[in-house]
């Protein structure tokens, strides 16, 4: 194949990715903004969340459209509810000390992935897309209109869900009291309390939400790639170097660092292999840190 | 006098460790001669993180360098073993300078990110030259080529007296450093940084020595590895092995210099019992980590110095 359809295709995946990105860096990004907490085992929200989407999928059988539905809604019920207890069990005993609770979600981390090894067991697993329509993408080649390339109506699927989650989240964040209140506890915590917000549950809360968002995350994610214990190291490792890009604690930089990383994901590995992609991010990121903390896209330092 | 008290008890505790090869079985004596090296590693953590206060999370990179540096110069330009060695801790305490001029200009949480970030771009690298390195699966260097002159450092016994030697060089190394003048700047920068420097000293080079001294102790840990047991891979430098000197620094007691010897025991052994009963034996890991953070932050040592009225370095 040419290197032009080769591209195009690249950049398809490169949006899929991008919007899974989004979402679960986003989650990252909304515990580190609101509670200055480092979430090492948010990787281990979102192999809960796929892990627990090929459950309740296996579980309830029939039309693949069922189980994921029935996913939807019940994995990132379950992990948030999971992370908002681990938050309230942990992180508050801590006094949300920032080293100590990276500490604690280091071993959170272990916990969950063994956890989830002893209760799915260590095989990889499959879940079927509740649709998938070949879908064929006209490519023009001198005169001649060709067909050989395609994608799948699923993988569109995708892409608009996560955007319709993200401007939810958007709206959950500057149109509710819950979001009010996200955000003065972002400003001040100590002036939040003061004023009566309980602080304490508010960070639970986020806690738990940032999760549930990784969890949804992986739930549209699963049909595509497959759920193994194991799997939690990408996308934390992923949703970090988006979060310190664009900046941390910034929802915009996050968003438009998760485009940019998705997009040349995709498209950077149709020249490199993989891990050298990932050997150049690394290396970026740790760069970024050293000598532009405030990130990329960050408007000046804490 | 309390000076004394400590330098013997260290000696005693070094002759203890000696005599035990006479007492313990085949399969503990290997058990402890693993964990004398992988204490030495700690040992060398606990002066960055338990004296100087720097949460490192990228320390396997160093680990890994003295272990890559021992096996390559072996495997690529037919080193002797008595000169793997030092190239391995030379290699490795080169890096661990380089790093920390670059991750010292960090702190806090920036510090831990940015060092697990370039242990993990190490772990990745190897696994990228994947031809010479062998990746996860690793390699063996051939029992005929650990020796130093006629002494085979794959013998049982051997093993156990070299990786004590080595662990016993290394322990009063630590204590020698936390006793001097720059160990006592160490505890106040980790104390408090600022009041340090309004006494007139830079923390910089103290910091920056700090990581060198500690990466220097896990490329001797990395080396003595892969003289001793035989095998060198990828997979040492992956994120588990760095969170396994903090995690024997935390339950020893960190800023105690026999903390990571009693850590390191305590843990191999309680990772030994868990690898047996189940193949998740690394949820011991994590609740260990869960509950020394919660409920007990000095360790078992940093408990019972703060009741010995703390003569105990």
């Amino acid at each position: 194949m040419d290197l032009g359809p080769q591209i195009v295709l690249a950049s398809l995946d490169g949006a899929v990715t991008a919007a899974v990105l989004a979402l679960t860096a986003l989650g990252l990004s909304l515990v580190f903004g609101v509670m200055r907490v480092v979430n090492v085992a948010h990787g281990e929200f979102f192999m809960l969340g796929a892990m627990i989407a090929w459950f309740v999928a296996s579980a309830i059988g029939g039309h693949p459209a069922l189980g994921f539905v029935a996913a939807l809604v019940i994995a990132p019920l379950l992990v948030g509810g999971l992370a908002a207890s681990a938050d309230w069990l942990i992180i508050k005993r801590l006094d949300y000390e920032p080293e100590a609770t990276i500490v604690a979600t280091i071993g959170l981390l272990y916990i969950l992935q063994q956890g989830a090894l002893i209760t799915f067991g260590p095989v990889a697993q499959a879940v079927e897309a509740p649709f998938n329509h070949r879908i064929e993408i006209p490519w023009f080649e001198g005169s001649n209109v060709g067909w050989g390339l395609f994608t799948t109506s699923y993988k569109l699927f995708v892409i608009g869900a996560a955007l319709t989650i993200l401007l939810g989240v958007w709206l959950l964040l500057s149109r509710t009291k819950t979001g009010l209140l996200m955000r003065a506890t972002q400003l001040d915590r100590e002036t939040a309390q003061a004023f009566g917000i309980p602080v304490e549950k508010v960070y639970a809360l986020t806690f738990g939400f940032g999760a549930a968002i990784a969890a949804l995350a992986a739930v549209l994610i699963v049909p595509i790639q497959q759920a193994d214990y194991l799997m939690g190291g990408d996308p934390l490792l992923l949703s970090f170097i988006v979060v310190i890009i664009g900046g941390l604690g910034s929802l915009r930089g996050t968003l438009i660092a998760a485009l940019l990383i998705g997009m040349s994901d995709g498209i950077i590995s149709v020249f490199f292999t993989p891990t050298l992609a990932k050997i150049i991010a690394t290396l970026v990121v740790a760069m970024v840190l050293v000598f532009r903390p405030q990130g990329l896209f960050g408007a000046k330092a804490q | 006098m309390r000076a004394d008290r400590a330098l013997a008890l260290h000696l005693a505790v070094i002759a203890l460790l000696f005599g035990l090869q006479y007492v313990l079985s085949p399969y503990h004596q290997g058990n402890l001669a693993r964990i004398m090296v992988l204490a030495t590693y700690a040992t060398g953590y606990n002066i960055l993180f338990g004296y100087t206060g720097l949460l490192s999370l990228g320390h396997a990179l160093f680990f890994a360098a003295g272990m890559y540096g021992a096996g390559m110069s072996m495997r690529y330009l037919d080193f002797p073993a008595l000169a793997a060695f030092p190239a391995g801790i030379i290699a490795a305490t080169l890096l661990a300078a380089m790093i920390g001029a670059l991750a010292l200009r960090t702190t806090g949480v920036a510090f831990m990110i940015v060092t697990l970030m370039f242990a993990q771009a190490g772990y990745l690298t190897l696994l990228y030259f994947n031809e010479y390195t062998r990746g996860d699966e690793g390699f063996v260097i051939p029992q005929a080529d650990r020796a130093i002159g006629l002494i085979d450092l794959s013998a049982d016994d051997t093993r156990f007296i070299a990786a004590w030697a080595i662990f016993s060089v290394g322990l009063l190394i630590a204590l020698a450093i936390v006793r001097s003048k720059a160990g006592r700047v160490l505890v106040a920068i980790r104390e408090n940084e600022e009041r340090t420097r309004m006494l007139g000293f830079n923390p910089f080079p103290y910091k920056l020595g700090a990581v060198t001294a500690s990466g220097a102790f896990a490329g001797t840990a990395g080396a003595a590895y892969a003289l001793l047991f035989g095998s060198v891979g990828a997979s040492f430098a992956a994120i588990q092995y760095s969170i396994e000197p903090l995690l024997f620094v935390l339950l020893g007691g960190a800023g105690v210099v026999l903390g990571p010897l009693v850590g390191s025991v305590l843990m191999f052994y309680l990772i030994d019992y868990a690898r047996e009963v189940t193949t998740a034996y690394l949820i011991v890991v994590g609740i260990a980590l869960v509950l020394l953070i919660l409920f007990a932050r000095k360790g078992i040592l940093g408990s019972l110095r703060r009741r010995s009225d703390g003569w105990l370095p």
